[in-house]
């Protein structure tokens, strides 16, 4: 439903007022780097990836390093082939038209938003939808902002804005958590993100504990179909 | 008036947006193959969480003991009023606060 959509996008807004503020950042790093609007609202629209950006904003020059650049965008965003496979159920019945089209607007921030929402029996293909579009809005308004007059907000630490991705993603996550049963996944991800963080360079980290959270869930006994929310977990 | 995009710079974007959806639509169109029950089931259902709790630990812990407390609290506020921009604000307000105490 139209209401779906809107339901969406509203609930992407105070998400996508810090991408606004962190896109001003990114505007005025291309700007330095010389990017046109026209070059950023490209990248914008096709790429569409925050952090894949910034990389590639840093690494713009005269010749650009075109190889090494994909190369370092296809690292950055390998998670978003587990993104991808956590909407599988989302996306259920959904044509592959559906599919191909609405996936391209899916960031961190909408399907964290949207999973969240699924959890209460909510979500939608067009809650995801509209939460993209909000996004990509504040996320052009804020790059560009920052590629014209310097940024939305000159100190984003000074107002703790960079903690504001932290503190959504925390709540977001917590509002994904399962019970007892994810406390064995949950930590496993924790250390493992932590441990990659400190020893590989780039995003590795959300991969790698993203995927050991999923294979740690599948170690548990498996649980059959009858069993109840509230059973007992054997301790293991 | 429309600056000039050269084709370098069309050639990298247009790389690196290849990848991006590559990588955004072939996560949910192998997920369609994956077993629906078992074993494989529970760890999709705990991938969300994880990858969630991945993404965000090593910034909460880089902020330091104040960082455990913002998070702390924006998780505790979380559980108990499930609104999501109350308890990020608070989890702001205790970083905003504790850089200001700490310089």
């Amino acid at each position: 439903m139209k209401a779906d959509f809107y339901r969406g996008a509203s609930a992407n807004i105070p998400i996508a007022a810090s991408v606004a503020a962190y896109g001003s950042v990114l505007g005025m790093l291309a700007a330095q780097k010389g990017l046109s609007w026209l070059d950023l609202l490209l990248m914008n629209s096709a790429v569409f990836a925050g952090s894949a950006q910034f990389v590639m904003v840093d690494m713009w020059s005269k010749h650009l390093p075109v190889i090494e650049m994909a190369f370092a965008v296809l690292v950055i965003n390998l998670r978003y082939l587990l993104v991808g496979a956590s909407l599988g159920p989302l996306f259920s019945g959904r044509s592959l038209l559906c599919k191909v089209f609405l996936m391209h607007l899916v960031a961190d921030e909408n399907w964290a938003v949207t999973m969240a929402e699924q959890r209460k029996g909510t979500a939608s293909v067009r809650f995801l939808f509209g939460g993209g579009v909000m996004v990509f809005l504040c996320w052009c308004s804020g790059t560009l902002a920052g590629l014209m007059g310097g940024g939305l907000v000159s100190h984003p630490e000074y107002y703790a804005l960079d903690f504001a991705f932290t503190a959504i993603f925390t709540a977001l996550a917590v509002g994904l958590f399962q019970g007892k049963k994810d406390i064995p996944p949950w930590l496993a991800a924790g250390a493992l993100a932590l441990i990659a963080h400190h020893f590989l360079p780039g995003k590795w980290y959300i991969v790698i504990g993203g995927v050991g959270g999923a294979i740690t869930a599948m170690l548990a006994a498996p649980k059959t179909p009858a069993s109840k929310e509230g059973e007992h977990v054997p301790a293991s | 008036m429309f600056p000039q995009v050269d084709t370098q710079a069309v050639l990298a974007i247009t790389l690196a947006a290849l990848v991006t959806y590559s990588l955004r639509l072939g996560g949910l169109l192998l997920s369609a193959r994956f077993p629906r029950t078992g074993r494989f089931r529970q760890g999709m259902d705990a991938l969300p969480g994880s990858l969630l709790f991945a993404l965000v630990i090593p910034s909460i812990v880089a902020e330091g003991a104040w960082g455990v407390v913002a998070a702390g609290l924006t998780a505790v506020v979380m559980l108990r009023t499930r609104n999501t921009l109350l308890a990020m604000v608070l989890g702001m307000a205790v970083i905003f606060a504790a850089r200001r105490l700490t310089v």
